[in-house]
Formats: structure tokens, C-alpha cells, sequence
């Protein structure tokens, strides 16, 4: 299946837009998703989810390349990488770097892809026997740990959240038919469409954004010499390598962990465990293959979640829900039984996907660089165009086009003053069915809402929740007593 | 990133992530533009505030019902409280918080380069795509990106014979078009 040539091409086109983007730094791949997503109404279904899922993972390769030549990450889960890639450049070995996160990237992504073939089928056997209780439990910790994990101020998080929550409630209730805040507009009642949503706050948003920024040069990249590690640079960096692969799988399953925690953790394991820790910062290649493994590891099992739940465990998985649910398909345990040529398909496609981008980003450096030449003003118009055409051609409504220009400013605005569009587009994505399994569950428990508790999964799901909203206040006020020690201990003259 | 080297290692291991992620913070924090300061906070919560207010008086008009039989205004009426809940907290904690970016000069950029999004949407149901697309590469490409107007004319020429024949003639979309 995955083997057809239209499935194949579709594949490394997703690979190369993504690696193209996660070299351009401005749009992310959530947006790059978020503008594309039209396409899911046009090619056929599992090419358009293969494309999409390319574009995701293929990123986090291409982030790297601007990481190490530039000290600019492309993606939030490279910033890790600057420190080391970036002093390994200076030191004229910009191509060791390079070439190691590439091997990195290919092994943590190739375990990650195994584990996820192993661990999926059971996963989504083991949550078919879920009721609307247990999603609804699953859906409130998916969006709670997406605010509370992410970049970004916890409250704000949660804010972004919520309201992306009140959002998704307008138009007709499906269980009473009246309508809410559609302000007797017809192309309201059946709701915000999350396509639309989706390309506002994240396409226009990061466009605009990035406007701002736009009057700056090309930029001039450090050379880039021999990019095949050397055999010691290759037994340095595989214990790195090996550990990122685990850290990075068991991060990305969970919800909000992802790619960024998982580089993050990634690295810090190795500075931990390194005997020069001070090493790390100066060059030290272990410091380029941790994050660069584990972000690519993340990256290939949040996949889990999606495919056997039904839960996106951070932004780019919710596009591709959003664009699963455009085919009509719903994501969750029943997807590999009903849906076996895409579940199957996905995921033999990223096995394929991770070969072509270990055979092409190596050759395909010198073309990235010269990419990198390219001024961000001559792409920002293009982008704009397709955002804009893209939406049109979903349902050919210029009433889309302004629903998405005025998500799109607020997408603008809430970068402006701190809060990430992030949390609100997941939450978006989810909350018909948060409020949909949460209906039925009362329904279930006759009005007690003691029932969420009672039932064994559902209940450990909403203990979990509880630790998880506790823990960070528990940390705040340890560590303010903390602080309030030491400046009391200073304060005391001696 | 200077001060790395002089950090004294080894870190204590819980220590390590959280230095880390400050250390990532800051990194990022060099590419932003300067904060905005409370006014901006202040602001963006009020925001939050309202849209929290206004649901929950929208929400409890569509009637909230009982647990046993929700009405249809239950649920958004909870996030409402939520939203007004945590919009509150933000308030009394989040004055002093440097994540806002202050309006700058270039943030006009943005305004115009709105403009032209809205321009395109009006006019695509009446004139056609290509007309209002090339405008917007010009404006995008001349005024907005600063660039000659020779690689304006040709990108822009370029660009939306490259849209005509991708949507028009490659996916058959039918998108309104003068030519």
C-alpha cells in the first residue's frame, strides 16, 4: 500500500516541506500542517495523512540544520542543539554535526517507529473497551497536560485552552438543537470549522507574526565541509544515541511531552552522566546526538496517542486529527480495526519517510544552505497565497477566508502579549468530543458526578489529572519557602 | 551562552533540566523583540476576562438544565467560570511576567499586510483570484519586503501563473478566476 508511487511521492514530498521548513525558521510545522491542510480534500486520503506526517517528523531534521550553522533553531525541539552544534561549527565541524544528528535522528526515530508498531495495536485493543467516562477523563488530561507541559506560562496555557474549549461549542448543540453563540448567523450553525480555525491562529498568525520580523537580510550560513561523522565521533555519540532513542519514545507518548521535553531531557541526561560534563556547550558531539535522537524519537511515538486513543499529544498531532476527522475518519481504537490501510499506512510510511531523510539530508545540506540564502520576504507572499486560496477551496466560501483572517488575528495578538495559540487550537480540536463524552457520562451516572471517580480508568485518569494540576502548586511553594530561606539566611548578619 | 563554561559543574541532577530549560529560555529570549511590560498583561487578561464573562452570560441565557438532563448552556457555562476563574488568577499573579512583545514601528507591517488578506477575500468572489493575488505579491514583495521592483514584477508574475496553473489546471479547483 504504502509501496504505491502516488503513497511514495507523497511521502518525500512531506519529508522535503517539512525538512524545507524546519529549515526556514518563522513557520513551524503545526502551521505548515495547519495551511496544507486543504489538501486532505483534493488527493487521496492516506497520501494526504502520509504528507501531512511527513511534514511533521521531517521538521524536526530540518530544525537542526539552522541550529548548527546559524545558532538559530528552526524548531523549538533544536534549541537544545545550538549549544553544541553551534560550538562544534565554529570549531570548523559544522558537517560532524550535522551528519551525527542525521544518524541520531534516523536510529531514535526507527526505534520509536518499532516501538510504535509493537505498542499501538495493543494500546488501541486495550481502549476499545472505553466509554464515553474514560474519553472524557482522557480528553480533559490531553488538554491539561498540553497547557501545563508546553512552552509558556502555565495559567495563560490554560486560558488559551479553555477558551479554544468555548469556541468549539458554537453552533447547533447536537443534543438539544438550540444554538449557541451563532448570533443568527447561518454559517455559524454548524460551527467553527477547524480547518478554518486552525489555518487562522496558526497560518495567518505566524504569517503576521512574522511580518514583523521580515525586513531582516538572508542569512549567511557557516560552510559546511565533510558531513560523514568519524568513527570516533560515531562511538562517542552512540550511548547518546541509545539513550535519547528511549527518552525520546517514552516522552513523546505522553500528552504535551513531545519533542521539545524530550531534547531537553535528552541532553540533560548526558551532561549528567558525561565524565567531562564541562565539555557540554564547548562542543561536545554526545550534546548535538542526544537531543537531535530524542526529538525525532518524540516525535514518531506522540503518534501513539493519536492512533490508538484518539488523543493529539501536541499541536502538529492535532492538524492531523483535524485532518483525519475532514476524511471522516475518526482517530482512535477502532482506527486499525476500521481503518487498517491507513493506520498501516501511516506507519510503514514513516519507516520509509526516515530512510529518505537519512539518504537525502546529508546530500541535501548544500541545497538547504543555499535555501537559507533565499530572503524571508520573497517566501512570505507565497505562504500568504496559499493560506488564503487554500481556505477558499474547502467549502468555496469567502466567509471562510474572514472567519480565518480574524482567527488569524487573534492567533497575532496572543503571541503579542504571551499566550500560545498552541494549547487553544488542541483544545479547539477537542472539544466536541470533551463535551460530547462528558454529556453522556452524566447521562450514564443519572447526574452524579461522582461516577468519573468510581470507574477504574476513568478514575486513575482523573487522579492523574489531580496530581498534575497539584504538583506544579506544591513545587511553587516549596520553592518560594525556599527562596524565602535564603534570603532570610542572607539577611541574618553573621 | 557566554556564561555556560563558568557554570560549576556538575549540577545537581534535578537541578540540570530546569537550569536547561532556562538556559533554552533565554536562548529564545535573544531572537524576541523587547517585552511589552504590565500594560500589555494587563490587557490580554481583561480580554480573557471578558470573553470568560460574556460566555457565561450568553451560555446561562441557552438555559444550564440539570446534571441529570444538561441544558444546552451547561457546558460552556463551566468554561466560562473557568475561563473568569483563571483570568482572575492571572490577574493577581501575572503583572509582572516578561512574555508579551511590545508594538513596534514594524507592527504596522502587519496591519497592511492584513489589509491586503481582506482585499484578497473581497475582491476573489468579484474579480477573479489573479488580479488581487498579484496585487498582494507586489504590496508583500515592494512595501512590505523591501525588495527591487524588478524581482517584484517577475516573482509576482511568476508566483500566480505558478497558483493558475497549480489550482486551475493541475487539482481543477474552481476557483473564481478572470482568465
Amino acid at each position: 500500500m504504502v509501496t504505491e508511487p502516488q503513497n511514495l511521492f507523497y511521502c518525500l514530498l512531506g519529508v522535503l516541506i517539512g525538512m524545507l521548513i524546519g529549515v526556514l525558521p518563522g513557520l513551524g510545522p503545526a502551521a505548515t500542517m495547519a495551511i496544507l491542510l486543504p489538501i486532505v480534500y483534493t488527493v487521496d486520503p492516506v497520501s494526504a495523512v502520509i504528507m501531512l506526517a511527513g511534514i511533521y517528523y521531517g521538521a524536526q531534521y530540518g530544525g537542526t540544520i539552522t541550529s548548527v550553522l546559524l545558532q538559530l533553531p528552526g524548531e523549538a525541539s533544536s534549541v537544545v542543539t545550538v549549544f553544541d552544534g553551534f560550538a562544534l561549527a565554529k570549531q570548523g565541524k559544522a558537517g560532524t554535526a550535522l551528519g551525527i544528528a542525521a544518524i541520531g535522528s534516523f536510529v531514535g526515530a526507527t526505534i520509536s517507529i518499532v516501538g510504535l508498531t509493537l505498542l499501538a495495536p495493543l494500546v488501541a485493543s486495550w481502549a476499545l473497551s472505553f466509554g464515553p467516562p474514560e474519553y472524557a477523563a482522557l480528553a480533559l488530561l490531553g488538554v491539561l497536560l498540553v497547557a501545563t507541559i508546553g512552552s509558556g506560562h502555565t495559567v495563560k496555557a490554560l486560558i488559551a485552552a479553555t477558551i479554544g474549549l468555548l469556541f468549539a461549542t458554537v453552533g447547533r448543540d447536537s443534543f438539544t438543537n438550540a444554538s449557541r453563540f451563532t448570533f443568527d448567523s447561518l454559517q455559524l450553525a454548524d460551527g467553527l470549522d477547524f480547518v478554518v480555525v486552525a489555518m487562522g491562529l496558526f497560518g495567518v498568525g505566524e504569517i503576521l507574526y512574522n511580518l514583523e520580523a521580515r525586513y531582516g537580510k538572508a542569512h549567511v550560513p557557516a560552510t559546511v565541509a565533510n558531513v560523514w561523522p568519524s568513527r570516533k565521533d560515531l562511538k562517542q555519540s552512540s550511548g547518546a544515541i541509545g539513550r535519547g532513542s528511549l527518552i525520546g519514545f517514552f516522552l513523546g507518548v505522553l500528552p504535551g511531552g513531545g519533542a521539545v521535553m524530550a531534547s531537553l531531557a535528552a541532553y540533560a541526561t548526558e551532561k549528567r552522566i558525561a565524565k567531562e560534563p564541562e565539555r557540554f556547550g564547548r562542543g561536545a558531539v554526545e550534546g548535538v546526538a542526544a537531543p537531535e535522537t530524542a526529538n525525532n524519537a518524540a516525535a514518531t511515538s506522540s503518534f501513539i496517542p493519536l492512533l490508538t486513543l484518539g488523543i493529539p499529544a501536541n499541536a502538529s498531532m492535532a492538524m492531523l486529527f483535524a485532518a483525519l476527522l475532514v476524511l471522516g475518519v475518526s482517530p482512535g481504537p477502532q482506527l486499525v480495526e476500521e481503518n487498517p490501510d491507513l493506520f498501516w499506512g501511516v506507519i510503514n510510511s514513516m519507516y520509509i519517510g526516515n530512510i529518505l531523510l537519512l539518504i537525502l539530508s546529508i546530500p541535501l545540506v548544500g541545497l538547504f544552505v543555499r535555501i537559507l540564502r533565499v530572503r524571508p520576504a520573497i517566501l512570505a507572499p507565497i505562504t500568504a497565497l496559499i493560506t488564503i486560496l487554500g481556505v477558499y477551496t474547502i467549502n468555496n466560501s469567502t466567509f471562510d477566508i474572514f472567519v480565518m483572517i480574524i482567527f488569524g488575528v487573534i492567533g497575532y495578538l496572543m503571541k503579542k502579549t504571551g499566550f500560545e495559540p498552541g494549547p487553544m487550537v488542541l483544545a479547539f480540536v477537542l472539544g466536541a468530543i470533551l463535551e460530547d463524552s462528558v454529556r453522556r457520562s452524566l447521562l450514564i451516572f443519572e447526574g452524579d458526578p461522582t461516577g468519573f471517580f468510581t470507574r477504574p480508568i476513568s478514575g486513575s485518569i482523573l487522579a492523574f489529572f489531580v496530581l498534575v494540576v497539584l504538583l506544579p502548586i506544591v513545587q511553587a511553594v516549596r520553592k518560594g519557602r525556599a527562596a524565602s530561606a535564603k534570603v532570610e539566611g542572607k539577611d541574618t548578619p553573621r | 551562552m557566554s556564561e555556560r563554561g563558568e557554570q560549576p559543574p556538575p549540577a545537581r541532577s534535578r537541578d540540570l533540566l530546569a537550569e536547561l530549560e532556562a538556559e533554552v529560555a533565554h536562548e529564545r529570549e535573544e531572537h524576541r523583540p523587547p517585552a511589552g511590560g504590565p500594560a500589555y498583561q494587563l490587557v490580554g487578561t481583561l480580554v480573557a476576562l471578558a470573553v470568560g464573562v460574556t460566555g457565561a452570560v450568553l451560555a446561562y441565557g441557552y438555559g444550564l438544565g440539570t446534571l441529570r438532563r444538561p441544558g444546552a448552556g451547561l457546558w460552556p457555562f463551566v468554561i466560562s467560570v473557568v475561563i473568569v476563574t483563571l483570568s482572575l488568577l492571572l490577574l493577581a499573579i501575572g503583572r509582572h511576567l516578561d512574555d508579551s512583545e511590545k508594538f513596534t514601528r514594524s507592527s504596522l507591517l502587519v496591519l497592511a499586510g492584513l489589509g491586503t488578506f481582506v482585499g484578497l477575500g473581497v475582491l476573489l468572489p468579484v474579480i477573479g483570484f489573479e488580479i488581487p493575488a498579484l496585487l498582494l505579491c507586489v504590496v508583500w514583495l515592494k512595501f512590505l519586503g523591501g525588495e527591487s521592483w524588478r524581482s517584484t514584477i517577475v516573482i509576482s508574475l511568476v508566483t500566480v501563473a505558478a497558483f493558475y496553473l497549480l489550482f486551475l489546471v493541475g487539482l481543477r479547483i474552481p476557483l473564481p478566476h478572470l482568465f
